[in-house]
Formats: structure tokens, C-alpha cells, sequence
């Protein structure tokens, strides 16, 4: 494990340490050192297909582009997800362990096929597919092209950036446990369909994801899949976009108790500014009322945690008194808590704003100094940006006609995104 | 130093002992804590999931009244699920001018306003990056001598590190790997320390956030930790209160203690086990109490 520099910029060596492993060979996974000599601005591609080249032909390594746009190589550099097209080797080597050696394993959540190749079709397609990720347009069909609002495409231009590298699936922690959960992926796939005011199944998309126990009330809001994503898609926000949609606007009741949840967090704090942790559970599971905890699903459910909170209350963690009186915060306040949910929650429209779109004032304002003027011009600002409504007459100018299925086709294609040059 | 409190509700309902040790604490590191009781709960990310600009408002509410404490440096909190929910309120508040304008003209009923870069701390970041880990050191009066101790950061507080500002400079997601070795301890690493406990999916998927909590607690065992430390007290719910559920559905006996941050530093500071609040646990601190008994050098 050399790490040599020759001289700035020039050709450095960088130790690879992959993870081996042919499930039909019979024999365990392994580690495999190699050196290369590279510079240190080259991706861990490079370095990888170079270890290939000069040491060891049967490394197995999917890729294809080499620019971040097929998604064909994603593993894991040093524990954490990523394309390995595009991750510099200098800062690979930076976030390695004390010894400096690249570390480079396949995907997690998903098996593998052989090496750093791991079997998507397995995981990650059929959870697409799940989605139905294609558009089910509003019929009949125009002649030439949907006429919907500029901004209710700018949208899902988010969730369009997904390249299905998988590099969300590899680390959801959700799907650690629950390998049936839909997962980011594929939700931020739903989202694109249900943002999509040519499509013509909103309601039913979110009604299925939202019963499915497996659907979009099973994200554990780890972040994982944010950090994850290369391309800044925030599959997690998308799938809060889908349970906002779903509850504020379609009312979409589901049996896994995620609407009631969120009812209940959102009423309590209205009514005591504090969360009442005591009342929040039964009303989870009961419904969202005082009398929520005595309906029988409620009953159900504190029946089965009854250990813990005998437990709790041996202990004096959790007093009676305290279990059955919330905490609030002084009158004055509630009342002007209560005064902003009441103006809020009365807009017409709800405003998002959304920063991958809008960018921030810095990323907006003018590039040459002198014309950074202390107020920015109305064009530089972002103004707050209301979810995505009925499109108004003004306000609709034409998008390219799709007709029926494969709004934005080769991204939606599990074939496009599946193939590449498997060098196994 | 002087900061403006935001303790959060949990602190102040299912885990009053974090709260309570935050208290003691205090003192011992000359931090003098302003409470802001009267602000709401940050939502945890389920009212922004209901209302961002909901979530937004009440959290600029938080932050205008924190910056109308007087002489306090910055905001702190105890909870990691409230830093993660602040800072992403925060994120969108400070990124636009015009969205700031129009959240502040909510609160201007109330006299109230929002300026852009509040200084909003964990208890956790407070200790590295103001109080100092030097200073820190200096004031440990029971070194965790021989005290195996796992981190579980929780989700909110390492992830994403943009918006939480991790970096190589500031390496946030690895606070709490040095502040156990700074009070004399010893750092176990294990598999789940920086996933997630399971607790946001409690109510909806109990089997699969039970299973969350069962495995990193089975994995800290079996790195042969002592105890765990937690900045976040909902981690604290499904790590403590929910344990012995979680070893039912992992199907394995686990009885491992969980200690708030607050708790494993006044345990350092010289404070004892009982005023720290860890009988409150629902798994008894049983390694960790015995071993602040065998340990020598405790303040008189």
C-alpha cells in the first residue's frame, strides 16, 4: 500500500482492497489488494478497471458510460454508496481508513451476482415495476400536445434526474429489515407520475402505495437515500411529498396507520404546542380523537406494550399523572401557535419550496460583483413556489406530447438503465 | 456561555431524566441554560411532512424567539431529531430572502421575526466546537476508565451532512467517538451506530422498527460494549423503553443500558448515577452503575 506521489498532478499509486466473491464458485467472499498507478483526479472506475487490466481479468465490474449518466456502476467506496465512475480517487482515498487503502465492495440489499456486480433485476426492477412507472394519460388523448402549467412539470424534474443507479436501494435501512418495502427508488419513480398533471391516476397510485404496509408509510426517514443519491433526487422528501399528497389532498385513509400518525402529531401540537407522547400512540393506532385509545385497534396495541409500560411506570420514567396530562406550552403562546396553523393550514394553496428548484439567494445572485446589488432583482429570487394545482388558462403553455406510455422513456425503461458492458 | 435552551418535548415527557441531567450538567461545564419554554415542539419532521411551510413557521417562531435572548451566543438543544428537524426548516428559511419575508409576516402578529444564521447547536456539537474537548478533559472528575461504550448518533444528526454542515473540518458525524474518548472511555464501534433506531416507524411498522432496535442493540453486544450513549431521547424510546419488545421480535435476550449524552458526561463530571436520573431507565444501567462504584477518583 504505496501512496506515493510523483509530483503534484502527476501519477500517483492508490491501493484498492475489493470485495470477491462468485456465489458459484462455492467458496466465501474475499479480499483482494491491488495497487494502481493513476492520477488522483481519475475515478475509482478507472482505478478498478485498470486493477482488471494489469492484474486480475476476472474482476467483475459493471459500467458503461464512465460520466455518471447510465448508472451502471454504483458500489460501495469505503462503506458508503456511490458511482464509482464518479468518485475521485483523491477523495476516496481521504474518507478510507487509517491505512489509506481504497475500500470497494458491491451494493448492499440487493445479491450478488459476482463481485462488484450485484443483481438488479432481482431488487431493484421489480420494485420499479411495483410503481407501474410509467404515464396513464388523461383521456382522450389531444391530437398534438397536454397543455399544463410550466411549473407542475418544473416538479418532478427531481425525481426525473434519477439514473436508477441503486445507489438509494443499496442503503435503505428500511429495507435492511423489511426487504419487501418498496424503498426510495421506486417511490421517487411514483412521485414522478403522481406530480405529473397529465397523468390520470393520482388517487389510485397513492391509494395503492399508501395501503400497501409496505408502501410509502414504511420509510423510516433515515436520510440514508438522500445522502445516498448522486444525482440529488432526495428520494426521502419525494416520499414525503407522496404521504402530503395523499393525506392533505386525496384524504386517503390507510390501514397502516400513517395518516392517523400524522393527523394526531399535527392536532396535539396545535392543542398543547408539546407532543403528548402518551396520547400520540393510542391515537396512532386509534384514531385521532380523545376517544381514539378505546377503539379496539388501540386496545390492541397497548395491550402489547403493556411490559414496557408497567415497566416505565415502576420506574417512575413515565409518571400517571404525567401520562394522562399533557405538558403545554403558557396560553399566550398556544394561542399564537394555534393562530399560525389557522393561517397556514387556510391557504388556498400550500406553499413548497423546494430548494433543488429554487435554488438559494447565493446560487441565484448575478454572477459579476458589481451587479450584486443589495436588493436582487425580482428574476434572481426564487419566489415561494406553491405545490403543483389545477392548471390555470394563463398559465398553460405546451410540454412535448407523450400520448401513452414513457413520459421520459429511457429513463423509465428497466432495460435502458439494466444494460451495459458486463465485464464479468 | 450562555445559550438559548431548546430541551424539546421528549425531554420533558418520556425521558425526563435527559432533561433533568442536562441540568445538572450545566453548571459543571459554566453553561448557563435560558429555556425557551415558550416554543412548540419542531414537528420531528412529521408536521413538515404535513405542512412544510407549517413546519417552517413554527420553528422561525423557535429561532426569533432564541435570538431575543439576551447575551445568549446561540440556540442549543438535547435532541438530535430536533437539530435534524431545525436545521432543514432553518435550511429553507435561510436560503431565500422572500420565503423568510413571507414566514416572518406570520409572526409579525406576534412581534416577532426571524434573521437569517441563527447558530442552532446539539449539546453534542456545543461540546466539541465551544466548550472544547481540552477544556473538557480538564474537568473530568471520574475518568470512563475501563467503560466500553458504543455511540448511537441517530439519523438526524449525521445525515444529510451538507445540510448539517459535516465535514473534514468539522467532523460532526465522529463527535461522539471523541467525546467518550475524551471522558476516559473506551469507543466501541459496531455495525448500527450511525443507522436508525426505528422509532418513526413505531406506529406503523412495529415488526420492522422493533427489528431496527434489536439489531444494533444485539450488535453492541456482541462488540461487547457496557452501555450505549445517545444524543437523541426518540432513539432513546425504542433503544430503552421498547428493549425488552425489541429482544422478542430479534429473539434474543439483550438487557443493554442506553445512556443520554448528559448522563454519560456528568457521570465523567463526578455526578452520581442516581442524580443523573439512570434509575429511571427501563434497563437498568446495572454495568455502568457497578463500575461508578469500582471506580476511584470520584468528586468527594
Amino acid at each position: 500500500m504505496t501512496e506515493a506521489h510523483d509530483r503534484e498532478g502527476g501519477i500517483e499509486s492508490f491501493t484498492l482492497r475489493l470485495r470477491r466473491y462468485d456465489p458459484e464458485s462455492g467458496e466465501a467472499p474475499y479480499w483482494d489488494e491491488h495497487t494502481v498507478e493513476l492520477e488522483a483526479h481519475r475515478s475509482v472506475l478507472e482505478a478498478i478497471l485498470q486493477a482488471r487490466d494489469r492484474f486480475d481479468g476476472s474482476i467483475g465490474i459493471r459500467c458503461s458510460c464512465r460520466q455518471a449518466i447510465c448508472g451502471s456502476c454504483g458500489v460501495r467506496v469505503n462503506g458508503e454508496p456511490a458511482l464509482a465512475c464518479h468518485t475521485h480517487l483523491d477523495a476516496a482515498r481521504g474518507g478510507s481508513g487509517a491505512d489509506g487503502v481504497i475500500e470497494i465492495e458491491p451494493m448492499g440489499n440487493m445479491p450478488v451476482i459476482k463481485d462488484l456486480i450485484v443483481d438488479m433485476d432481482e431488487v431493484h426492477w421489480k420494485k420499479i415495476q411495483r410503481v407501474t412507472p410509467w404515464l396513464l394519460a388523461k383521456q382522450p388523448v389531444p391530437e398534438r400536445e397536454y397543455l399544463v402549467p410550466r411549473e407542475s412539470m418544473v416538479d418532478v424534474t427531481q425525481t426525473m434526474a434519477c439514473i436508477q443507479c441503486g445507489a438509494c436501494v443499496s442503503d435503505c435501512l428500511a429495507m435492511e429489515v423489511d426487504p419487501g418495502f418498496i424503498g426510495p427508488a421506486a417511490l421517487a419513480k411514483a412521485y414522478r407520475f403522481v406530480g405529473d398533471p397529465r397523468d390520470d391516476q393520482q388517487y389510485e397510485r397513492l391509494n395503492d402505495l399508501a395501503q400497501d404496509p409496505q408502501g410509502i408509510f414504511d420509510c423510516t426517514h433515515c436520510f440514508k437515500c438522500v445522502e445516498a443519491c448522486p444525482k440529488d433526487v432526495n428520494p426521502m422528501g419525494q416520499i414525503m411529498r407522496l404521504r402530503r399528497v395523499a393525506i392533505a389532498d386525496h384524504h386517503i385513509r390507510d390501514h397502516n396507520n400513517g395518516e392517523r400518525h400524522e393527523a394526531a402529531f399535527a392536532t396535539l401540537i396545535k392543542d398543547n404546542g408539546l407532543l403528548w407522547e402518551a396520547e400520540l400512540l393510542p391515537r396512532s393506532y386509534g384514531g385521532n380523537s380523545f376517544f381514539g385509545k378505546f377503539a379496539p385497534s388501540a386496545a390492541k396495541e397497548l395491550l402489547s406494550s403493556l411490559p414496557s409500560i408497567f415497566k416505565a411506570l415502576a420506574r417512575g420514567k413515565v409518571t400517571l399523572a404525567g401520562a394522562l396530562k399533557p405538558h403545554k406550552i403558557p396560553s399566550e403562546d398556544l394561542k399564537a401557535v394555534q393562530g399560525i396553523y389557522d393561517k397556514v393550514e387556510g391557504r388556498e394553496r400550500r406553499y413548497e419550496l423546494n430548494l433543488y428548484i429554487s435554488g438559494s439567494d447565493e446560487d441565484n445572485a448575478p454572477v459579476v460583483p458589481e451587479q450584486a446589488a443589495v436588493g436582487a432583482t425580482p428574476s434572481t429570487v426564487a419566489p415561494p413556489r406553491p405545490d403543483p394545482g389545477p392548471p390555470s388558462a394563463a398559465e398553460e403553455e405546451s410540454v412535448t406530447h407523450q400520448g401513452g406510455a414513457g413520459a421520459d422513456a429511457s429513463a423509465d425503461d428497466p432495460e435502458a438503465g439494466s444494460e451495459g458492458s458486463n465485464s464479468q | 456561555m450562555k445559550v438559548a435552551y431548546w430541551p424539546g418535548c421528549v425531554s420533558r415527557g418520556f425521558t425526563p431524566e435527559l432533561h433533568g441531567s442536562m441540568a445538572k450538567v450545566a453548571p459543571l461545564l459554566d453553561i448557563e441554560l435560558v429555556e425557551l419554554d415558550r416554543a412548540c415542539c419542531t414537528g420531528a419532521g412529521v408536521i413538515a411532512e404535513h405542512n412544510q411551510e407549517l413546519a417552517d413557521t413554527l420553528n422561525a417562531r423557535t429561532f426569533a424567539l432564541a435570538q431575543q435572548v439576551p447575551g445568549a451566543e446561540m440556540m442549543m438543544n438535547i435532541c438530535s431529531t430536533c437539530q435534524g428537524a431545525q436545521s432543514e426548516c432553518q435550511e429553507r428559511l435561510d436560503a431565500s430572502a422572500e420565503y423568510r419575508e413571507h414566514v416572518n409576516s406570520t409572526l409579525a402578529g406576534e412581534g416577532l421575526s426571524y434573521e437569517k444564521g441563527l447558530t442552532n447547536k446539539n449539546f453534542l456539537w456545543l461540546l466539541v466546537e465551544e466548550i472544547g474537548l481540552e477544556n473538557l478533559r480538564e474537568r473530568v472528575r471520574r475518568p470512563l476508565t475501563n467503560l466500553k461504550v458504543g455511540p448511537f448518533y441517530g439519523c438526524y444528526i449525521v445525515r444529510p451532512r451538507k445540510r448539517l454542515q459535516i465535514d473534514s473540518e468539522r467532523p460532526r458525524d465522529n463527535y461522539l467517538h471523541e467525546v467518550i474518548e475524551t471522558l476516559g472511555g473506551t469507543v466501541i464501534d459496531y455495525a448500527g451506530m450511525r443507522k436508525c433506531c426505528g422509532f418513526p416507524i413505531i406506529t406503523m411498522n412495529k415488526d420492522a422498527s422493533l427489528k431496527q432496535a434489536g439489531r444494533h442493540l444485539g450488535d453492541a453486544i456482541d462488540a461487547d460494549a457496557d452501555c450505549l450513549v445517545t444524543p437523541c431521547p426518540l432513539c432513546h424510546l425504542n433503544l430503552d423503553l421498547q428493549q425488552p419488545l425489541a429482544a422478542g421480535v430479534v429473539g434474543r435476550e439483550l438487557g443493554m443500558p442506553v445512556l443520554h449524552l448528559p448522563q454519560l458526561v456528568g457521570l465523567a463530571l463526578g455526578l452520581e448515577p442516581r442524580e443523573l436520573g439512570m434509575s429511571k431507565h427501563v434497563v437498568r444501567p446495572t454495568s455502568v452503575i457497578d463500575w461508578s462504584a469500582s471506580v476511584v477518583g470520584a468528586a468527594a
